[in-house]
């Protein structure tokens, strides 16, 4: 028997992601992996707070001044509903549904989309219309760094789930790409972990100055 | 090799009270979604409503940290004990926020004081 069997709703194991070696190490290293990801966005969100509203003398804009809450609350929306539909794509993934899976991805993607170019639209607006690019102060550069990774993380995680998708669009769920599909959703979800406290720390507690 | 598995066919009666419970668990979900979305409303709320900085600092740290909480368990499956390796990822987890926090902690101080 090798991971490439046929199953039916029927015979589709139980945990299907962590029944193959395979799928159990890829449940570890992807956690493994965000583990060391938690240290690395400590480091930026702790020289974001320490370095916020500083710079050179004279520097004139202040985070109280420059976020806006309404873009901040759209794409945190976004993005918490897209952490939904990658749950909706691991149950159908439970009662072999390969079709659910694809399309719950499809929309995941879609939603990540849509924040991607709200974060854009962000940067563009403040770098051009505010003046506020990366090398204009101390602040300007954490606050680019802190969301700039956040951001560079779900440009490759979209890649990641397009891929997949492409991929494993007429395959069929079986043992082989069932913990791709998990561990993707996993690494999703934890990009909606980091942007909770991003949305708190940078715009919430940026707005009150 | 890790790949071998038998393959087990369910019983009908099985098969329908797994997908019942499948159903049952992503309602569950479903839940949680919603105490997320309460919780960043109530968290950009409390905001515009302009309460003081000192209530209002804490509070929503404290929301964050719940939502951060839910989304680990419920969506990333932490809690799920027949997984793989779970208590080694939770070892993992925690002591990577312990770290993540002291690093934290330094560079405030190291920048403040």
């Amino acid at each position: 028997m090798d991971i490439n069997t046929k199953y039916t709703p029927k015979t589709w194991p139980d945990h299907a992601e962590q029944v193959t070696l395979e799928g159990k190490n890829k449940f570890v290293g992807i956690w493994i992996f965000i583990c060391s990801d938690i240290v690395l966005f400590a480091s930026v969100f702790a020289t974001y707070l320490a370095l916020k509203d500083s710079g050179p003398s004279g520097m004139d804009i202040t985070a109280k001044e420059l976020f806006g809450l309404e873009l901040a609350f759209v794409m945190t929306m976004l993005l918490l509903t897209s952490s939904l539909t990658s749950v909706y794509a691991m149950y159908h993934m439970k009662n072999f549904n390969s079709k659910g899976v694809l399309i719950w991805m499809g929309i995941t993607v879609l939603l990540g989309l849509g924040f991607l170019g709200l974060e854009i639209y962000e940067f563009y607006e403040y770098t051009v219309h505010e003046g506020f690019g990366f090398t204009h102060s101390a602040f300007s550069s954490a606050f680019y760094l802190l969301v700039g990774t956040h951001g560079l993380h779900v440009i490759i995680g979209l890649i990641w789930i397009t891929g997949l998708i492409i991929r494993n669009a007429k395959r069929g769920l079986n043992l082989y790409n069932a913990p791709k599909f998990f561990a993707a959703s996993i690494y999703w979800h934890f990009i909606d972990v980091v942007w909770v406290f991003i949305f708190t720390v940078v715009y919430l507690m940026g707005v009150l100055g | 090799m890790g790949h071998d598995t038998h393959i087990h066919e369910k019983s009908v009666a099985q098969h329908e009270f797994d997908r019942r419970k499948n159903a049952v668990e992503m309602r569950k979900q479903v839940v949680n979604f919603a105490i997320m979305i309460l919780f960043t409303f109530i968290a950009f709320a409390v905001v515009v409503a302009d309460f003081s900085p000192y209530f209002i600092k804490p509070f929503i740290l404290l929301l964050a940290a719940v939502q951060v909480v839910l989304q680990l368990y419920a969506f990333m499956h932490m809690g799920e004990k027949h997984a793989s390796h779970i208590g080694t990822i939770n070892t993992f987890v925690w002591v990577g926020a312990i770290i993540a926090f002291t690093v934290f902690l330094c560079f405030l101080t190291i920048i403040w004081w």
